[in-house]
């Protein structure tokens, strides 16, 4: 529904593109930094060509009012930066100019995203003045089975002053390559945009495809969805939680955890024979179903894997030397997660209810409730904690789901899209917010297509994380994000 | 620190016993596929179709399949009315070469070959890899670190991942190869001494996979460096990894 100068849908609703706004900047400008300042947030700003010219779209949220308010406005070479306001817009701006060559006047630094067309980190650096002032150089090729990303600490000591991060060597291009689709090969490009993520990018994509052609999936589809879904949080989170225990050396949780993880991801194997659920989500609901006896042993397995990762976690907590490097390591505040548009367990680990699967509930969770994990320290033993909170939330949630699964058809024929329509499919990953925007052309093919994984919100969260820490804590502080490259990248 | 030994004691050893058994791989597992195809209805095309990456193509009447390009999605074998592609439980993919991982109905399976006695007297019982990561999605990245927990345990074996360049006998290389990560590749290759070996790990790295002639990415790691062992999948399946590093080694036990 159309409200002047913006237009409030719901995740998953097709919309005639014709009834998006286009504003007068100005006006379009005023409107997004109103909603950003009653407690807004940007899930996605960007441009794509609109008649020969260029169209600046947002996508906002507004948490407690609910909706998803879309508008727009047509801007030429240069338009006033909303950074200057609203500061969690300044990666967009710097992707909006890099890409279409637009400039948000008064963005304060307006370098390469992912240096799509100029030689990678060929770039000036930020750097602190001063006699004393070191800077270390990390990457883009890390110690450790990792994905490559480049980090330049400006220290004085031990004492982090500023870090940042530069990013862009996973940039494969995949944006650009989805407009004209879909084709066979759409589906492996959302399940390899964060491939830790395959289950939470294909669900809004197919989330996408469904919108758009107004075709409704079955609940078994659904829940079989969301089982997987939460699947993948749970392997996640556990992997996560023995990584940090890894990384402050306790390392007989690091290895139950390992081991526990990939129990839980032979669970989503079990659904689809792949360990990171590829095969699950499709347009129209899942590629594969399970059989009665499926469904038991796997919740089965799943309380098992649910009482090992119980004490293993619980070794964590009782361990008062781990407790104490997690305490008071790597704070990110609720006033800076709002600040810089936070989303998934960080910003909840701040205090923060921001959480899609109760916001704007799409799939079986607007049946079946999940309870939102929150803690309120935004530090490292915040963001531990609310994984593992969400880890017995997860396990309880899918053991509940494995009972009540209904006899039907587990997948439908979407259908052909709809032409000139817009859609956004909001999915909670296991990082967070996951949000793709895509727009149809007359044929109901892509007229284009926008990814934002929710590392692209919490990468500045780190860097902030970082400041006036050890620089020996930032594995620590990493690791408590463990945020996606090649999501970022795209 | 009590409650660590009850804890450890509760979970007793999770090592599995491959290469000595046969490891336990997921029912709906997808290894090397299979071809009937006497029950090919030539022309229909449909399989060919409907695969993402052009890995399957009909070569003299017969389907034949790229395992380099794979993803192992099992579109075909769906798409496919009359039975002629199915996806077995065989796991053991890795090639030496990179022609043979195509494989056609008739295509005589070829195991990989061990290293020459000089490489296998230095690395054999001990090598030390770096892991590069050029564009990978993080899937295989994951599915190698994996084998680093007590489940696959890939210390028993004497193969360890190192963080210097300098430290290693060689590059595990997973991804398309980026642009925007070649130069850090090459230099990171350049770092490891003489002699040392590439692996190139998922389709990705093999062919480019999804990304496969994107103007961003190089088509994997044979465009660039010499590549001594081909582990395909998307992600592979540790064991499929695993199985291709300690034939590498000369390591299976006999027989196997």
């Amino acid at each position: 529904m159309s409200h002047g100068n913006t237009y409030t849908c719901s995740n998953n609703e097709r919309i005639p593109l014709i009834d998006v706004p286009t504003l007068p900047t100005d006006s379009f400008l005023e409107e997004v930094s109103r909603i950003v300042q009653r407690g807004g947030r940007l899930a996605a700003l960007f441009v794509q060509p609109f008649e020969g010219k260029n169209r600046l779209y947002a996508v906002a949220l507004v948490g407690e009012e609910g909706g998803v308010m879309l508008t727009s406005c047509i801007v030429e070479e240069s338009y006033p930066s909303l950074t200057r306001v609203c500061p969690q817009a300044h990666l967009f701006e710097r992707e909006i100019a890099e890409l279409w060559k637009v400039t948000p006047v008064g963005h304060p630094w307006l370098k390469p995203v992912r240096f799509s067309d100029s030689p990678i980190g060929i770039a000036e650096f930020f750097q602190v003045e001063g006699s004393d002032v070191h800077e270390v150089a990390v990457g883009p090729v890390h110690a450790g089975i990792i994905e490559p990303g480049h980090f330049r600490f400006n220290c004085v000591g031990e004492e982090v002053l500023h870090l940042e991060i530069a990013l862009g060597y996973q940039f494969r291009g995949v944006e650009q390559a989805l407009a004209g689709g879909p084709n066979p090969r759409t589906i492996h490009y959302m399940e390899t945009l964060a491939g830790d993520t395959s289950v939470g990018h294909a669900t809004a994509y197919s989330q996408i495809v469904e919108s758009l052609a107004e075709v409704q999936i079955s609940l078994r589809a659904m829940t079989l969805r969301s089982i997987a879904l939460e699947l993948e949080r749970l392997a996640n989170h556990t992997g996560d939680l023995g990584a940090l225990a890894g990384d402050v050396g306790y390392s007989p949780v690091a290895s139950h955890c390992g081991r526990i993880r990939g129990d839980f991801l032979n669970l989503t194997a079990m659904i689809c024979g792949n360990r990171l659920g590829r095969g699950i989500a499709r347009p129209g609901g899942v590629g594969y179903d399970l059989c009665d006896d499926d469904v038991s042993l796997m919740a089965e397995k799943l309380q098992r894997a649910r009482e090992d990762v119980a004490v293993a976690i619980q070794l964590l907590w009782n361990s008062t030397s781990v407790v104490d490097r997690f305490e008071g390591t790597g704070v990110l505040d609720r006033n800076l997660c709002r600040e810089l548009g936070v989303v998934g367990p960080a910003a909840r680990a701040a205090g923060m209810e921001r959480d899609v699967r109760l916001e704007y509930p799409s799939d079986v969770y607007r049946f079946a409730q999940i309870p939102v994990s929150c803690w309120h320290t935004g530090d490292v033993f915040a963001r531990a904690y609310v994984r593992w909170l969400e880890i017995c939330r997860s396990a309880d949630f899918v053991q509940s789901l494995l009972t009540g699964i209904q006899k039907e058809t587990a997948r439908v024929q979407p259908g052909a899209m709809k032409a000139n329509s817009l859609a956004v499919a909001l999915v909670e990953g296991w990082r967070g917010e996951i949000c793709h925007v895509a727009c149809t052309d007359g044929e109901g093919r892509f007229r284009w297509y926008k990814v934002v994984d929710p590392s692209f919100h919490n990468w500045s969260g780190l860097a902030w994380a970082m400041r006036n820490q050890q620089i020996s804590d930032f594995p620590l502080c990493n690791k408590s994000f463990n945020l996606s490259y090649c999501g970022h990248d795209l | 620190m009590l409650k660590a030994l009850v804890a450890r004691t509760r979970f007793g050893n999770r090592t599995i016993g491959f290469p000595q058994c046969q490891p336990t791989l997921p029912t709906r597992f997808r290894g090397r596929p299979e071809f009937s195809s006497e029950l090919c209805r030539h022309g229909c095309l449909e399989c060919v179709q409907t695969c993402p990456t052009e890995a399957l193509r009909i070569a003299g009447g017969h389907p034949e399949c790229d395992l380099g390009r794979c993803l192992f999605c099992g579109e075909c074998e769906t798409a496919c009315h009359n039975g002629v592609i199915r996806f077995s439980r065989d796991y053991s993919m890795g090639a030496s070469e990179r022609s043979d991982l195509v494989i056609g109905p008739d295509t005589e399976r070829k195991l990989i070959q061990s290293l020459s006695a000089e490489m296998l007297r230095l690395f054999r019982r001990s090598l030390r890899l770096r892991q590069v990561s050029a564009g990978g999605c993080n899937g295989c990245e994951v599915e190698v670190n994996v084998l680093n927990t007590i489940v696959f345990d890939l210390g028993r074996f004497g193969i360890q991942f190192v963080a210097s360049p300098r430290h290693a006998d060689g590059l595990l290389i997973t991804g398309p190869v980026t642009e925007n990560m070649r130069s850090a590749l090459l230099k990171t290759y350049e770092a490891v001494p003489e002699p040392k070996l590439v692996i190139a790990v998922g389709a990705c790295a093999i062919s480019g996979g999804p990304y496969v002639n994107h103007p961003q990415v190089h088509n994997g790691a044979a465009s660039q460096l010499k590549v001594d062992l081909f582990i395909p999948g998307c992600p592979p399946h540790p064991v499929t990894t695993l199985d291709a590093l300690l034939r590498l080694l000369s390591r299976m036990p006999t027989g196997r």
